[in-house]
């Protein structure tokens, strides 16, 4: 029997659950245990600058391996700080631990110095959370808290510890709990027989079949199924934004992602199709548009692990409840020596989809020429080639974020790591650092704005201290782009507040930091620029390009209309 | 429509404001609420009533299920079953009138279970549209003060909502 303190069954705990790096800010509420953290070498702590940082590090780690991503921060403003890279893990569903330092028990309640109800500020953002009442029971609730994170749809999970129950001077008996049980929380682990077999009939009836893939398939590591159905079908799929990289973008049957700024062809695909067969997407409302003029002629097969996200904002024919993987597999088997009722109905399909390709083929944006500023979009592209396709991606917020999904092409899940529910700006920079850090081989690339990057630049530091290489690429405009472009289609271009006026000199900046930072102010530096930036993985290079701010997304679902209803640049529509 | 949800929730501390915070969170209604341990001292049991369409309280269901402290709930507008509400009245009972409100507590099979020279106070239960009548009823005499517990239900027969 081990009598251990309530901190070092913290520090004992992360070790045996196997985690290897945490993130996270040190205060008094969480000393005790930074003390026993200090007193082992197996898990890791990267030492942030702001709380928020943390949350997203630990995030984007958790997005790109599929583990839990932990946190440790101390009470009052270090848990507060935590607060929005918690809600940005709860919209995307993302397996995350944080454990809050708390003032001593005897305190609570009583507005002590630095004090904040962070399982009441944290309710409605968590999948659950847990108020540690005496030592004893650290190790089986950090255990519910890693199983809870990880399973069923994932999330972030909230545990706070009062700094009495971390104290050194008392000890409990300390055992690992390989396996905990929570009588109300059973995950379903496959899908109603009766249902799959009904989607299945129903896929090999249809005429106009389109998949519509989420984060889903990418949470549960389903991409590999996926791929198997969809090819054995040879029906076109588009994804979510979320869902990017669950199909391999590069695939003929891909149409790329789809929603308010998803591609021509995806939206048309969808709006015409007589089936879709949604899985592990919530028909969130930046995908359906006008859900009364959502995909008027489709029969809807909705397969998803949440109950709550079926029929929630579209109503599913056929509702299936069940984790991605087991279903897709389950569909594979039924479908085993059938063919399609319809032979001509599929290539007929596919033609239309293709003349929708073709009409905007070569259209999509006007390209710079030399000694202009470049487009945004023409960035994107030369990064995807230079990188060949295969680096980690993050972004932040906006036109950026919008411009790198359109034009780099993920071929593999778990690569494109962006805040798809949340839309949090200051997400990127610290997620490719939390991605680095332990995928420090992988070339990493950090696509942001001047507007976003100024919100967790702090990070420099971290980076610095741990020296971990990423690649930032900011898509200078000078602008709040998204904004502006609402500005622009919305407010008579009345530019409220999206002018950033006075801008840092960003390679002062960077150099003061201690690394490298380039410019690149016109289409022909471009080049040498990236070749430059991408020489070697193990430095963390900042690229500052001037790109032209009168850009626009394109294309755009028209508020209010159906799939179909887009602008297609400034002066066409559909 | 209205509908009665039983929920046994997990008697821990916090659960009932995750139950409650759902509700204001995703804009569901409240109408009433009440919440009590039960036989097992590791569950309470709360009962809500709430109004919404079918796909409302498909969501509500559904959202409630999902919280880690539900361990089991019924809609019981489902079934058969009974609704019972507790309410407690104080009624101005001067002169005539302290007759036509004894009178009247009969009518509605209530009890008077304290009294002042100026004042009864009333017990009643029933479901809600009983007691809703009889506050109507008293309402021209004087109603100086209103307690009701919210509703709370059972299933008819055999149905049991346990472990």
């Amino acid at each position: 029997m081990e009598l251990l303190s309530g901190a070092d069954m913290i520090a004992r705990f992360l070790q045996d659950e196997g985690v290897e790096r945490i993130y996270g800010y040190p205060g008094g509420a969480a000393l005790h245990i930074y003390d026993a953290l200090f007193r082992q070498d197996k898990v890791k702590h990267i030492l942030v600058r702001h709380e928020q940082a943390a949350t997203h590090a630990a995030d984007g780690y958790a997005r790109a391996s599929g583990k839990p991503g932990t946190v440790l921060v101390t009470s009052g403003p270090g848990a507060t700080n935590a607060v929005t890279g918690i809600a940005t893990a709860y919209m995307d569903s993302i397996p995350m631990v944080v454990l809050c330092g708390q003032v001593a028990s005897h305190l609570i309640g009583e507005d002590a110095f630095q004090e904040t109800d962070i399982v009441g500020v944290t309710r409605p953002i968590v999948k659950h959370s847990f108020a540690i009442k005496h030592p004893s029971e650290i190790p089986e609730v950090l255990k519910k808290a890693y199983y809870l994170a990880a399973t069923g749809r994932p999330g972030p999970v909230v545990v706070d510890i009062p700094k009495d129950m971390t104290a050194p001077t008392e000890r409990y008996e300390y055992v690992y709990p390989k396996k905990v049980k929570i009588r109300s929380y059973n995950p379903v682990t496959r899908g109603h027989s009766g249902q799959i077999k009904k989607a299945v009939d129903m896929m090999l009836k249809a005429r106009r079949p389109v998949f519509y893939t989420g984060g889903g398939i990418v949470t549960s590591g389903a991409s590999e199924n996926l791929t198997a159905l969809v090819k054995r079908l040879g029906f076109p799929i588009t994804t979510t934004l979320m869902g990017i990289g669950s199909y391999p973008q590069t695939d003929a049957q891909s149409l790329g992602w789809l929603g308010m700024h998803g591609s021509y062809e995806s939206n048309m695909a969808m709006h015409h199709a007589d089936l879709i067969i949604a899985i592990g997407a919530r028909f969130d409302d930046r995908v359906t548009n006008n859900t009364s003029k959502f995909c008027p002629t489709a029969k809807i097969v909705h397969v998803d692990i949440d109950p709550s996200s079926i029929s929630k904002t579209v109503r599913a024919d056929v509702p299936i409840v069940g984790p991605a993987d087991s279903v897709i597999n389950e569909m594979i088997s039924l479908l085993q020596g059938r063919e399609m009722a319809n032979a001509e109905a599929l290539p007929e399909w596919w033609t239309t989809i293709d003349g929708w390709r073709a009409e905007r083929e070569g259209k999509l944006y006007e390209a710079s020429q030399p000694g202009e500023r470049l487009k945004p979009q023409e960035v994107i592209e030369a990064v995807y080639h230079i990188t060949r396709g295969e680096a980690f991606v993050t972004t932040d917020v906006g036109q950026h974020q919008m411009f790198a999904a359109q034009y780099y092409k993920f071929d593999k899940p778990n690569r494109w790591i962006t805040s798809g529910g949340l839309g949090t700006m200051g997400f990127g920079f610290p997620a490719a650092m939390g991605i680095k850090q332990n995928f420090p081989d992988d070339v990493v690339v950090c696509f942001t704005g001047e507007g976003s990057f100024q919100m967790m630049m702090q990070e420099l530091s971290t980076c610095k201290q741990f020296g971990t290489g990423v690649k930032i690429i900011n898509l200078n405009n000078g602008t709040l782009g998204m904004v502006r472009q609402w500005q622009d289609l919305n407010y008579k271009s009345r530019h409220a507040h999206s002018y950033v006026e006075s801008l840092p000199d960003f390679q002062k900046l960077i150099e003061a930091y201690g690394f490298t930072a380039l410019k690149v102010e016109h289409h022909d530096e471009l080049d040498a620029a990236l070749e430059r930036t991408f020489a070697d993985n193990d430095e963390l290079v900042f690229l500052d390009i001037d790109v032209d701010p009168r850009e626009h997304v394109y294309p755009m679902q028209v508020p209010l209309g159906a799939m179909r209803d887009m602008l297609l640049s400034k002066t066409e529509r559909t | 429509m209205r509908h009665i949800i039983s929920i046994l929730l997990e008697n821990e501390p916090g659960a009932l404001s995750r139950v409650v915070g759902l509700f204001s969170q995703r804009n569901f209604n409240i109408e009433t609420l009440n919440v009590a341990p039960t036989e097992d001292p590791s569950l309470s049991r709360l009962t809500v009533t709430t109004e919404g369409d079918d796909r409302v309280i498909e969501q509500i269901t559904k959202h409630l299920n999902k919280l880690i402290d539900v361990v089991k709930l019924v809609d019981l507008t489902e079934g058969n079953h009974i609704e019972r509400e507790l309410m407690l009245v104080k009624v101005k009972a001067l002169g005539a009138s302290r007759d036509e409100v004894k009178r009247t507590v009969d009518i509605f099979r209530a009890q008077i279970v304290d009294v002042t020279p100026s004042v009864y106070t009333v017990q009643i239960t029933g479901d809600a549209g009983k007691l809703d009548a009889f506050v109507q009823a008293m309402a021209p005499i004087g109603i100086l003060e209103v307690a009701r517990t919210g509703v709370s239900g059972i299933s008819r027969g055999d149905k049991i909502l346990s472990l």
